[in-house]
């Protein structure tokens, strides 16, 4: 590897809070770690980079006492430690981010930080305290809101406040600005430094190259279950680090100008909805159109109606009036999401467990899901053979990484499942496509892959709408952008003609309010 | 109001079983785990207390040896199915089969049998007395509505509940915790029995809870895993039996076995109605119920 080894500058002198060596983790058939050796200094940010399968996240369980290695130390401010349970690590001060959110969905905000701190102080005390801590760091949050109406960011909110009122001594941040508006990262990453200045370790793992360049003081980079290398990030550029993770050249998504005749497949028209229980956001008055061939994004931080809004285009919630979707120039939106779907709609949605997959069923059954009408059924018998063909094709197309169509969708990683699932409404032919976080906690590789699907299905003529809370995707992959924000949307933008700074300033809602024709 | 009052002592009384049953598998099933076999362990329980209570033990020891055997028979569902990993469901219908065989076997000498029935505590004079079943019935109730909503043991029951890997990896005994909420579940369950057979009818018949075990499992899920609802449900089932006795003394030209079925028709309607609002169950209901989990899966 080209990278030079590194002495730990300045901090030569304090002992290591963590430091592991030659740990080694063997699954039946699997090498997940081999041999890692990882230093972490007191006060640092260390980045831990690699693709989807490096091992990153089972040397993770390791640290944090939810896998125990197979060989090798764990050394912890210098003494040789076993950390034996997710308590034991806790009690030496781990605290960790989960990607998948370690939350408990029917609990309040404050009963789910209260079950993490071994001395929980009085719910009122408590309550107040997550107010100071979040407010203190940037992350509001109302401590009595009950966790599953919570958006995908505001949960990752709650775990990093969870994770800050344990005062903890080395914090594990897995994907932490995946969903984070660029604001937010901002703010985070002032609360990081903040946090690593007030000496807390921290182990920061992302897919995001430039947020390692800017935050993160070394970097341990993780291929296949080894270290390919230790390296300074600020020193290195975004296409360097890529090779040492990828070991090939980073894969550039590029919007090329198409021809296709430019017709408006998918119509909102004045959508207006009531908020999905108290805590939801009500939708109002939306207008949008998507035309074939364009990619229409849908920035701003869930929580916003993004959820009202999925819901409104997927046929999951049905509207008051039918003209309020219209698609392919017919009004659907008193149709169920069957119906929908029967007339050309696609949608990935955001949760792929419990909406866009059957967690508990293989690949084959999860394809017949949403496309037993592609010729997979006849005469109410499931054709077995083809299903089977089917799902064979599409994991072979997007290059999903399973024991073939008999894998259960939940053995799966996020990024290979989401593979999965995008390749599953594509293979459906649709006339329009609906994608809420197409990438979200998915590898760098992964992700060009599904950008790339995403803009051949472009350049054939199909409408897409993607509704993302990464600003950069968007800006990749759209070619017309608006924020939703408050249940209210923003004009329409093509991309060449705004940037990130004027979209972020809209997502706090500060957008030009333009005229709405009131219907009669 | 003296109409009244005999009225509302017996409303309470029929009720009191169903409040010790219910509340006992409603923190069962907050722990997550769905103990069918309750109808077999107020069976259990109450031969038991049936048992000691007629063979000069009284009435005090009588209730401990109801409520001691229902744990005893919850000990072996718990061990069934946290340690063996049995299936939730067939092994709760076993226990609830095994419970009336075994009470009708230990019951065969006792059929029959009359004991003295309790006598309540004179509160105030005009008042009917107490009963201490009935007092217990509320204390009960008070303390299981504080422990879910208001003590910390209450929210990691209802943390494992939800999700025990998710309390697993926060470092919570969730195999421990959920041992403690079945042996709860069969000492009220046990209790339930123990006020059937010494107080309620203080006589031994076969099959003495008539089916109060379901209705009690019933309850839980209708009052939404909510110990309030499940009272009021509970009264519910208690005036409607009342009623029903009224009824046919006023001479109503109604079939008895009508009569006899509307109190569980009428709980059921009402609670579904109550839980019909919102996606109350489906929000409410543990979501790890029934579930078999393994620290290490």
């Amino acid at each position: 590897m080209r990278c030079q080894s590194l002495l730990p500058h300045a901090r030569m002198n304090s002992a290591p809070r963590l430091a592991l060596r030659d740990i080694t983790k063997t699954y039946p058939g699997v090498i997940a770690n081999e041999d890692i050796d990882l230093t972490v200094l007191p006060g640092e940010i260390h980045a831990v980079l690699g693709e989807n399968g490096a091992g990153k996240s089972t040397l993770m369980k390791i640290i944090y006492g939810l896998v125990q290695p197979d060989a090798g130390t764990v050394l912890w401010e210098g003494r040789e430690t076993r950390i034996a349970s997710p308590a034991a690590a806790r009690r030496l001060g781990i605290a960790m981010v989960f990607q998948h959110f370690a939350l408990f969905e029917t609990l309040s905000v404050a009963e789910n930080i209260a079950l993490a701190l071994p001395d929980a102080p009085a719910p009122a005390a408590l309550a107040e305290r997550i107010r100071a801590t979040a407010e203190d760091y940037g992350l509001p949050l109302e401590p009595q809101r009950p966790v599953h109406e919570l958006s995908v960011g505001e949960r990752q909110r709650v775990e990093i406040v969870r994770c800050l009122l344990q005062s903890p001594r080395l914090l594990i941040l897995d994907e932490p600005t995946s969903v984070l508006t660029p604001q937010a990262v901002e703010t985070l990453f002032t609360t990081l430094r903040r946090l690593a200045a007030e000496g807390v370790s921290l182990l920061y793992i992302s897919h995001k190259l430039d947020e390692i360049r800017a935050l993160c003081d070394r970097a341990t980079v993780l291929r296949g279950g080894r270290v390919s290398g230790h390296c300074r990030p600020a020193g290195e550029s975004a296409d360097s680090l890529a090779r040492m993770m990828i070991g090939a050249e980073l894969p550039q998504t590029r919007l090329s100008a198409n021809n296709v005749r430019r017709e408006p497949k998918l119509v909102l028209h004045n959508l207006s909805r009531p908020a999905d229980g108290p805590f939801g956001t009500a939708l109002h008055a939306l207008q949008l159109s998507v035309h074939s061939g364009e990619i229409v994004g849908i920035a701003g931080a869930s929580g916003n109606g993004q959820s009202e809004l999925l819901q409104a285009l997927s046929g999951e919630a049905t509207l008051a009036q039918a003209d309020m979707v219209q698609m392919l120039g017919a009004p659907v939106g008193r149709l169920g999401a069957a119906a929908r779907r029967a007339r050309g709609l696609g949608f990935v949605p955001e949760e792929r467990l419990g909406r866009g997959a059957v967690p508990a069923l293989d690949l084959a059954a999860n394809t017949l899901l949403t496309a037993a009408g592609d010729g997979l059924v006849r005469r109410g018998l499931i054709l077995r053979p083809t299903v089977r063909r089917y799902a064979r094709e599409i994991i072979k197309r997007f290059r999903v990484k399973c024991h073939g169509s008999h894998a259960l969708a939940r053995s799966l990683s996020g990024g290979n499942l989401q593979k999965f699932i995008v390749g599953r409404e594509i293979a459906q032919n649709p006339e329009v496509l609906i994608v809420a976080q197409p990438t979200w906690g998915v590898d760098v590789g992964s992700a060009a892959l599904i950008r790339e699907r995403l803009i051949d299905l472009r350049n054939r003529g199909v409408a897409l709408l993607v509704i993302s809370e990464d600003l950069d995707e968007l800006f990749s992959i759209c070619d017309r952008i608006a924020v939703l924000a408050g249940g209210r949307l923003s004009p329409l933008r093509h991309t060449s003609a705004t940037d990130s700074a004027e979209i972020g300033r809209w997502m706090a809602g500060l957008f030009p309010t333009e005229t709405t024709h009131v219907p009669a | 109001m003296n109409d009244w009052l005999p009225i509302l002592a017996t409303t309470l009384a029929a009720a009191t079983p169903l409040i010790f049953a219910g509340l006992g598998e409603l923190v069962t099933e907050r722990a997550g785990v769905l103990n069918l076999g309750v109808e077999g362990m107020m069976l259990i329980g109450a031969v038991s207390a049936f048992a000691v209570a007629s063979s000069g033990g009284g009435l005090l020891l009588g209730t401990l040896a109801g409520i001691g055997a229902g744990m005893a028979a919850s000990a072996l569902f718990a061990l069934l199915v946290l340690h063996c990993l049995a299936n939730q469901m067939a092994t709760g219908l076993a226990l609830a089969l095994f419970g009336v065989g075994l009470s009708a076997f230990i019951g065969r000498d006792y059929v029959s049998h009359v004991l003295d029935g309790v006598s309540g505590y004179t509160l105030l004079d005009g008042l009917p007395p107490l009963d201490p079943f009935i007092v217990g019935s509320l204390g009960l109730f008070a303390l299981v509505q504080w422990f879910l909503y208001r003590s910390r043991g209450g929210l990691v029951l209802r943390a494992v509940g939800e999700s025990p890997s998710t309390a697993h990896a926060l470092g919570y005994p969730v195999r421990l915790i959920r041992w403690a909420a079945i042996l709860f579940g069969g000492a009220c369950s046990g209790l339930a029995g123990a006020y059937l057979a010494t107080d309620y009818t203080p006589m031994w018949v076969e099959g003495l809870s008539a089916g109060r075990g379901w209705i009690a499992l019933a309850l839980v899920v209708f009052a939404t895993w909510k110990p309030a609802r499940l009272l009021a449900g509970a009264y519910l089932f208690g005036g409607v039996t009342i009623l029903q006795f009224h009824g046919q003394a006023l001479g109503l030209a109604v079939p008895s076995q009508f009569m006899s079925m509307l109190p569980y028709l009428a709980t059921i309607v009402v609670l579904t109605l109550i839980s019909r609002r919102g996606h109350a169950i489906r929000l409410n209901a543990p979501a790890s119920l029934g579930q078999v989990w393994h620290p290490d899966s």
